[in-house]
């Protein structure tokens, strides 16, 4: 089968900075795939290639087999591409911006309005509302809606939870893995690590480079082995107590609780001893299980040091 | 979430018209709806004219003259009495050789006359007050004009010939042609552009199917529009408030100004290529492009005066040539066949700048 | 409420209004000094004109509120020079030193060269990162940044410091180190008073309120939070209680 985007090789760099150090990459048609990793990772980047609108240093890229820098006519009815900010006319109205979208693809709104009922549908009620007078997350379902006017076989969203809350953001997923059941592919990044669960297979990125890529559960998996959770009720002293020790490789908060990378002689029972000796109360150290946060943390400790 | 079938459907094949259309429909919603803008916009012009023709006006007025007489006749009288009754003069009297220094370092009269009849030779000595030099040049002109009404000299006919009544009212219509289209044109064109680059709007109008010629000409287009709104309102108000004559050239008038908006256009083109932030734009286009304007185009300061290299850089200036043409036509009222020279300039620049300016607009980085 | 020596903020019926939609909805709450006081919420639930208010930028329609003393319907000038703010937006100047970053705010509020110079020492020493002094900010990587950042909104030693999302897009190990800087000013008795939209974040604060629709819907511990909704995380909590929202959307 086809790839529906195949990436070799590919870097760029903006004056002095290295915005893509030799990035290679594949998704299969249909995947959703998520892009983890920090601000300055490169991913925006990375999707200016895919989207046509910047050409590689070196290496290439396909899109749905066409080449990005060749055939970029071809690609730009295929993919559906959502850029970081919210890119809309602010002083049109909601159908206004659908229409425009819409004729800039050749089609009219009702062509593919199946596709994007579910997501346009809350807008439907106010089609004259400037979209500038928008909410974030009805902005966030405009801008997609607009997105999608045409059918496109990729959708590319660059960021598309950043600034959004925890409940809209819980909501947007919902409506992805919707469109992934509709056949279409799509390219998701993130600098929410804990998003990444919601993919099928994430890349990890990092200063332009890819750090690891796999599904959300091989990529977790033996990161558990020594790694501990640690509290006690002075939480501060804990960490500054914890990192002292030879036998902790790392340590660093994680929620409610500290997360301890323990060393090869790590024993969770001799450390709180230890601990409770120096003066701290309610030590409890229990293994915990890593997940991708833990994972970016340990995959950039090395460089840290 | 409902999830519906998979049901592609092919995008209609439709020419390119219709989709520069919505392009065009887009941009006359965001220039409509910016309400502030387009009044000001609309307005400038119009007070612009105003306030030039009537309000700061070149030509002087009640100039408070005293005459110096060897010796009366006829000759001399005659012309006390037209001073008495010409309107840009309040003649303060007759004084001696010797009154007039102080009088006019006291700035009590601002010019005297001297005034000799030499066995029907008339002689005559004009003392100024400088300080003022462009007035100065006005008043002698004015003297000048007193002295020899009737006496064929050449000299200072050819001075009142296009402006017999050396009226200034719509002296600075072509300039102020020059300076708004500048400024609506390419100001107004390249921050829409920039806002859009800003806003990151235009990305998705680059990775659509449209061509980034069609970009372009939806851009251009509204703003086409506007100034040949805009266009239409000076020239009314020019030839009806401000007494311009009015005569066939008129349509040269309209061609060459069509051509000048383009030109501006493409310059406001080129400034978003080249510029990423609304503010870059909005300061390109008023340092390189409207200071020039005003100050090297001959709009203010006349070209001829200048150094010569103040003239060279002038000629590159689109508002100079412009200016010049639009000078000879409608104050001058001459024909079409002696502004070939400008015409030829502004078509070769437009056609230019045009062509880097959409090559540029295209090329991806 | 004014004269208690430990409590930083106190707010009572805040409300405010723009035209008859009331962004802010009758709020009271205190800060404690000292305290990590999270404030959360969905997108549009007030958050912002709520912070506003408190940072002297704009005055309540009704309701009373002392920040650092002062209070909000009076002494909005008085206020600002007492706190400190610091926005994911807007923090330092690119094209600026950290040492000219640093030395601008301390100016702006007042400090003189003498108190300006002690405290550069101490932050660089602090940061250890004494060889960055002369360095342009734009020239520093993100991490770096948001710590100069933090140490310019905290220059002058305010009472309360203002965090508005000061960890968004910020890689996981940056976020962290950023919270120890705010562990280690809360811990020298520094009130901090942080939004965000990372979840994890909010168990690290003494207490969290919840705003919906414009009232503050709950306000307690991380911990008597999870124990009153049954729930692990405190995005599980989040979720339960701003499901409901009707506004914002």
């Amino acid at each position: 089968m086809r790839k529906a985007i195949e990436i070799s090789g590919l870097s760029k760099s903006y004056g002095k900075l290295l915005a893509l150090d030799n990035i290679s990459l594949s998704l299969d048609k249909g995947e959703l795939f998520g892009l983890i990793g920090p601000d300055g990772a490169g991913k925006s980047s990375l999707y200016r290639i895919l989207a046509t609108l910047s050409r590689p240093d070196k290496g290439s890229a396909c899109v749905c087999g066409l080449d990005t820098v060749i055939d970029y006519g071809r690609i730009r009815t295929k993919i559906g591409y959502m850029p970081e900010r919210f890119s809309l006319y602010q002083d049109l109205t909601v159908s206004e911006n659908l229409q425009f979208f819409a004729s800039l693809f050749r089609v009219s709104v009702y062509d593919n309005y199946d596709l994007i009922a579910p997501i346009f549908g809350q807008l439907e009620r106010f089609p004259n509302r400037k979209a500038g007078a928008l909410s974030g997350g009805m902005k966030q379902k405009l801008a997609l809606s607009c997105a999608l006017i045409h059918r496109p076989e990729i959708l590319l969203l660059d960021e598309p939870t950043t600034g959004v809350d925890a409940v809209s953001r819980s909501e947007f997923w919902e409506i992805l893995s919707c469109l992934k059941q509709q056949g279409i592919t799509i390219l998701v990044s993130t600098s929410y690590m804990d998003e990444a669960t919601q993919c099928e297979r994430v890349a990890m990125m990092d200063k332009g480079r890819i750090l690891k890529t796999g599904t959300p559960q091989n990529l977790v998996a033996g990161l558990g082995e020594n790694l501990y959770n640690a509290t006690a009720s002075d939480m501060f002293r804990l960490l500054s107590e914890l990192r002292r020790l030879p036998e902790v490789v790392d340590c660093y908060t994680f929620g409610a609780t500290l997360h301890v990378v323990g060393a090869d002689g790590f024993d969770p029972k001799k450390t709180s001893g230890m601990l409770k000796s120096a003066g701290l109360s309610a030590v409890s150290i229990y293994p915990a299980e890593g997940n991708i946060e833990d994972l970016f943390i340990k995959l950039t400790l090395n460089e840290r040091q | 979430m409902k999830c519906s079938e998979l049901s592609p459907k092919m995008p209609r094949e439709e020419n390119n018209m219709a989709m520069i259309h919505s392009l065009i429909k887009k941009e006359t919603l965001h220039i409509l709806r910016d309400k502030r803008t387009m009044l000001i916009t609309l307005l400038m012009p119009l007070v612009l004219l105003l306030l030039f023709g009537f309000a700061i006006s070149t030509e002087v007025n009640d100039v408070r003259i005293v005459v110096v007489v060897e010796n009366h006749t006829d000759r001399t009288r005659q012309i006390i009495e037209k001073l008495k009754v010409n309107e840009y003069f309040a003649f303060q009297g007759l004084t001696s050789t010797g009154e007039v220094e102080s009088l006019l370092r006291a700035g009590k009269t601002d010019a005297a006359l001297f005034l000799r009849d030499n066995n029907g030779m008339l002689k005559s000595q004009i003392l100024v007050d400088a300080s003022n030099t462009t007035s100065a040049q006005a008043i002698t002109g004015y003297i000048e004009a007193v002295l020899h009404n009737g006496s064929a000299t050449s000299q200072v006919l050819t001075y009142t010939l296009y402006n017999p009544q050396m009226k200034s009212a719509y002296n600075f219509v072509p300039g102020i042609m020059g300076m708004i289209f500048i400024l609506i044109c390419a100001i107004m064109t390249s921050v829409s552009i920039v806002r859009e680059k800003e806003t990151g709007t235009m990305d998705l109008l680059l990775v659509s199917p449209i061509k980034p010629l069609s970009i372009i000409l939806g851009k251009l287009v509204p703003y086409f529009l506007l100034s040949c709104i805009i266009l239409a309102i000076m020239l009314l108000i020019a030839y009806t408030l401000l007494g311009l004559p009015f005569s066939a050239a008129v349509v040269n008038v309209i061609v060459i100004s069509l051509i000048y908006i383009i030109l501006s256009l493409s310059i406001g083109l080129l400034i978003s290529t080249i510029v990423s932030t609304q503010l870059t734009a909005l300061i390109v286009s008023a340092v390189a492009f409207m200071l020039p304007v005003i100050m090297l185009s001959g709009m203010i300061f006349p070209v001829d005066n200048m150094p010569v290299a103040l003239q060279c850089i002038s000629c590159i200036i689109p508002a100079r040539w412009y200016i010049e043409a639009m000078r000879k036509l409608m104050i001058q009222q001459l024909d079409i066949r002696f502004v070939i020279q400008e015409i030829a300039i502004l078509l070769s620049m437009t056609i230019v700048l045009l062509t880097l300016s959409v090559k540029k607009f295209g090329s991806v980085k | 409420m004014k004269d208690n020596n430990n409590t930083v903020i106190s707010v009572r019926n805040l409300t405010k209004m723009f035209g008859s939609f009331s962004a802010v909805d009758h709020i009271s709450f205190d800060v404690g000094r000292g305290e990590i006081f999270g404030f959360l919420g969905a997108n549009g639930a007030g958050k912002t004109t709520a912070m506003r208010m408190l940072c002297g930028l704009s005055y309540p329609t009704s309701g009373d509120g002392f920040v650092a003393g002062c209070d909000i319907n009076t002494q909005a000038e008085k206020i600002k020079r007492r706190i400190g703010y610091m926005s994911q937006k807007f923090s330092l100047y690119g094209n600026l030193t950290v040492m000219e970053n640093l030395r601008l705010f301390a100016t702006v509020y007042g400090m003189s060269d003498k108190e300006i110079k002690e405290a550069s020492t101490h932050i660089f020493r602090n940061l250890e990162m004494v060889n960055m002094r002369d360095t342009l900010v734009k020239e520093i990587p993100v991490g770096w940044r948001q710590k100069i950042a933090f140490a310019t909104a905290t220059i002058h030693r305010p009472e309360v410091v203002f965090l508005d999302e000061p960890t968004g897009g910020v890689d996981p190990i940056t976020r962290r180190k950023f919270w120890e800087l705010i562990y280690k000013a809360s811990s020298e008795g520094m009130t901090v008073f942080v939004t965000t939209h990372y979840l994890d974040e909010a168990e690290y604060c003494s207490r969290i309120s919840i705003m919906v629709d414009g009232c503050i819907k709950v306000l307690d511990t991380p911990h008597e939070l999870k124990k009153k909704y049954n729930a692990a995380t405190m995005d599980e909590v989040f979720r339960i209680v701003a499901k409901d929202a009707k506004r914002g959307e």
